[in-house]
C-alpha cells in the first residue's frame, strides 16, 4: 500500500458522518491492522451492499428486495400505515417491536429555510398509498421539531378527504428530539398511546 | 478580630483583618457563581483559567484586552448566542494576521449554587465534515454529559448583561429591546426560549416561502399555523413576565429611578380584551388575509415580531428615548437589577451579572450606588472597566484582576 492508498482511504472516512479527520485516520490504522479480521470481510460487505441494496418503491425503505421484506410480510397490518422522516427511524420503530404495520419513509421534512418543498418528499406516493382500500390509518412519527409539526399539519391536511384516521405518537418526544434519538421503551410507549389528530 | 464584612443584606464573606489571610469566602445559599473558567481558542484566548471565588469580580485593562470576550465567554454558560450573537465560526480564535488559527472553541466552567456545584462545557467545532448534518455543531455537556439542546442550560443557570451597544437600546429598533425583554424573561422563566425559537422558525420559513412567490395555500397554512401556536404563547409569557417585573421595577432603587414598562403591539392589544384561544384564530386569519400584501414586500406584517418593549421614567413620566443619555442608562440598570432582584425571590438564586463598561456615564453617587445595589442583592457581578480607581472604594469586597492581551493578573 503506498502513502497515497492511505491517503485515500482516510480522505474517504473522513466523509463519514461523525468522523472528522482525526478520527478518520485512527479508523484507517485500525483497519489496516485488522487487516484479515476486519478490513477484507468490511470491503467486501460494502461492495456487496453497494451491489444489492435497493430502496423499496413502496415504502422507500432500503433493503436488497424491492417492494421490501416489510412491505412482503404477510403477517403485517395492511391497513396501517407509520409515516417517517428517514429510514433510521423506520429501524427505531423496529427495534421496539411496538408497532406491525407498513411504513412510509417521507425522505425528511418540509423546511423552507433549507429549500425542501412538498416535491422534495414522497408526499405523492404517500398520499396515494392513503386513498388505497385497505388502509385505515396513517400514524405520522415525524420529528418533534418546528419543521417536523409543520410537515405533520401540512399532511394532515393533504389527507383531509383520503377516507383515513390521522393520529401522531403521544407525547414524550422531547421538542427537538428526533425519533432515532429516543430510547426504544420511550418510542413504544409513545407508538402505544398515539393520538387522533 | 474576626469582623464580617457587611453591605446591607450581602453579608457573603468574612475578612481577617489581624493575620492579613486570603479571606474565607462562603457562598450564600442563593448566589450562583463561578468559581473556576476555562477558555479554549475563544476569541484572544488560547488556552486561559481564570479560577476566582464567589465576590463579585472585577476586570480592568485598556481597549481590546479581552474584558468583553471574557464577558461573551461567561454569557455561552446560559442558553442563546451569547452577550454579541456573533456565528459560532466567528468565535474561534484567530491570529495576529486574522486567519482563523483553530477548528474549534470552548468555554467550561465550574459554578456552585450554595454547596451545589455544577460543571458546564460548551463549545463549537466548526465544519469539521462537510456531510456533518450539523455543519457548525454546537455541543454542550452539563456534568460531563452531552445534553441534546443548549437550552438546557436554563435550568441550571441565568444571567443577564448590559453591554455599551444597549446604551442606544431605546433609540434604535424595537427588535433590541424585543431581545432585551427576552433576555429578562429567559431568567425568569427558562421556558420561554422554545416558543421564541419555533415562531421565529417559522416566521423565516414563512417570509422565504413569501418571496419566492410560492403561495401553496396548505404549506402556509401549517406554517401560519405554527405561528400562531408560538407566537400567542410567546405573547402570553411576555405580558405574564412583564407584568410581574414592573411591580419591582415601579419603585426606584438607590440611585436608579424606576420605570414603567409594558409590552405593546397589535396581538397584545388583541390579548387585552380576548382569550388566547381567540386570539390564536385572529392572529391565523390576518396571516392568512396578509398573504398578498406581505409577498409584496417580502416580510410578515402582523405578529409578535412587531411587538415593542415601552419604557417611561418612573418620576417624570416620559417616555425613555427622550430622556437624557445618563437617565436612559439609569433607567436600563434599575430594571435589570430588579429582574435579578425578581429571579432572586422567585427561582432561589442570584443570576450572574455582566457588565461591560458600566461605570461609563454614570456620575459618582450612581457609580456608589450600583456597587452598593450589586453588593446587596449578594450577585457575582463581572464588571469591566478601564480604570482601576473608580474600583479602588470597593476594596476586598471585589476581586479585582487587570487584563492584558489575554493573560490575568490577580491585584
Ligand atoms: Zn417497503
Amino acid at each position: 500500500m503506498t502513502t497515497t492508498e492511505i491517503d485515500r482511504l482516510i480522505q474517504l472516512l473522513s466523509k463519514l458522518p461523525g468522523l472528522g479527520p482525526r478520527s478518520a485516520r485512527r479508523a484507517a490504522l485500525h483497519l489496516i491492522k485488522n487487516r484479515e479480521s476486519l478490513m477484507k470481510p468490511l470491503g467486501l460487505a460494502m461492495e456487496a451492499a453497494a451491489e444489492n441494496v435497493q430502496t423499496c418503491s413502496t415504502c422507500g425503505n432500503l433493503d436488497t428486495a424491492n417492494p421490501c421484506a416489510i412491505c412482503t410480510d404477510v403477517k403485517r397490518d395492511t391497513a396501517k400505515i407509520c409515516v417517517v422522516e428517514e429510514v433510521a427511524d423506520l429501524w427505531a420503530l423496529e427495534r421496539t417491536a411496538s408497532f406491525n404495520g407498513l411504513y412510509h419513509i417521507l425522505g425528511g421534512v418540509l423546511s423552507p429555510l433549507d429549500g425542501v418543498g412538498p416535491d422534495d418528499l414522497t408526499l405523492d406516493s404517500l398520499i396515494a398509498r392513503a386513498r388505497g382500500d385497505e388502509v385505515t390509518e396513517i400514524i405520522l412519527a415525524t420529528s418533534a421539531t418546528v419543521d417536523g409539526k409543520t410537515t405533520a399539519h401540512y399532511i394532515t391536511d393533504r389527507l383531509e378527504d383520503a377516507g383515513v384516521t390521522v393520529s401522531a405518537l403521544a407525547h414524550g418526544i422531547p421538542v427537538g428530539g428526533e425519533l432515532d434519538y429516543l430510547d426504544d421503551g420511550t418510542l413504544s410507549a409513545a407508538m402505544k398511546e398515539r393520538r387522533g389528530i | 478580630m474576626n469582623e464580617i464584612s457587611s453591605s446591607g443584606a450581602g453579608v457573603f464573606f468574612r475578612e481577617d483583618l489581624t493575620t492579613g489571610e486570603v479571606p474565607v469566602v462562603t457562598a450564600i445559599p442563593h448566589q450562583l457563581a463561578v468559581s473556576r473558567l476555562t477558555l479554549t481558542d475563544f476569541r484572544c484566548y488560547r488556552q486561559q483559567r481564570l479560577e476566582v471565588d464567589v465576590r463579585p469580580v472585577v476586570l480592568t485593562g485598556p481597549n481590546g484586552a479581552g474584558k468583553t470576550n471574557l464577558l461573551e465567554a461567561l454569557s455561552f454558560l446560559v442558553p442563546g448566542r451569547g452577550l454579541r450573537r456573533a456565528k459560532l465560526s466567528e468565535i474561534t480564535r484567530r491570529a495576529a494576521d486574522g486567519v482563523v488559527a483553530a477548528r474549534q472553541w470552548a468555554v467550561a466552567a465550574k459554578l456552585s449554587v450554595g454547596d451545589n456545584e455544577i460543571d458546564i462545557g460548551t463549545g463549537c467545532e466548526i465544519g469539521a465534515n462537510d456531510n456533518d448534518r450539523g455543519r457548525d455543531k454546537r455541543v454542550t455537556k452539563i456534568d460531563g454529559t452531552v445534553v441534546k439542546s443548549q437550552a438546557e442550560l436554563g435550568r441550571y443557570t441565568s444571567a443577564q448583561w448590559l453591554t455599551p451597544q444597549m446604551d442606544r437600546l431605546f433609540l434604535e429598533g424595537a427588535s433590541g429591546r424585543r431581545r432585551f425583554v427576552d433576555q429578562l424573561i429567559y431568567g425568569l422563566d427558562p421556558e420561554h426560549a422554545g416558543p421564541v425559537a419555533a415562531y421565529d422558525h417559522s416566521l423565516r420559513s414563512r417570509n422565504k416561502l413569501l418571496r419566492e412567490g410560492n403561495l401553496e395555500p396548505q404549506w402556509l397554512d401549517s406554517i401560519e399555523e405554527s405561528m400562531a401556536r408560538h407566537g400567542i404563547a410567546l405573547v402570553v409569557r411576555r405580558l405574564e413576565v412583564v407584568a410581574r417585573l414592573q411591580a419591582v421595577c415601579r419603585a426606584g432603587k438607590g440611585a436608579f429611578p424606576g420605570s414603567e414598562i409594558a409590552m405593546a403591539g397589535q396581538v397584545e392589544d388583541w390579548l387585552a380584551s380576548e382569550p388566547a384561544l381567540t386570539v390564536e384564530d385572529r392572529f391565523r386569519d390576518a396571516l392568512l388575509t396578509s398573504r398578498p400584501s406581505d409577498a409584496v414586500i417580502g416580510s410578515t406584517s402582523v405578529g409578535p415580531h412587531r411587538s415593542d418593549f415601552a419604557v417611561r421614567h418612573g418620576d417624570t413620566g416620559m417616555a425613555a428615548d427622550i430622556c437624557s443619555t445618563g437617565e436612559q442608562k439609569a433607567l436600563l440598570i434599575g430594571i435589570v437589577l430588579a429582574a435579578a432582584r425578581l429571579q432572586t425571590e422567585e427561582r432561589g438564586y442570584t443570576p450572574l451579572l455582566l457588565l461591560d463598561e458600566i461605570t461609563a456615564h454614570l456620575d459618582k453617587a450612581r457609580r456608589v450606588s450600583l456597587f452598593e445595589l450589586i453588593l446587596d442583592l449578594g450577585a457575582q457581578a463581572w464588571i469591566t472597566g478601564t480604570e482601576d480607581e473608580i474600583f479602588a472604594p470597593l476594596g476586598e469586597q471585589v476581586q479585582h484582576f487587570a487584563i492584558n492581551q489575554g493573560e490575568f493578573e490577580k491585584l
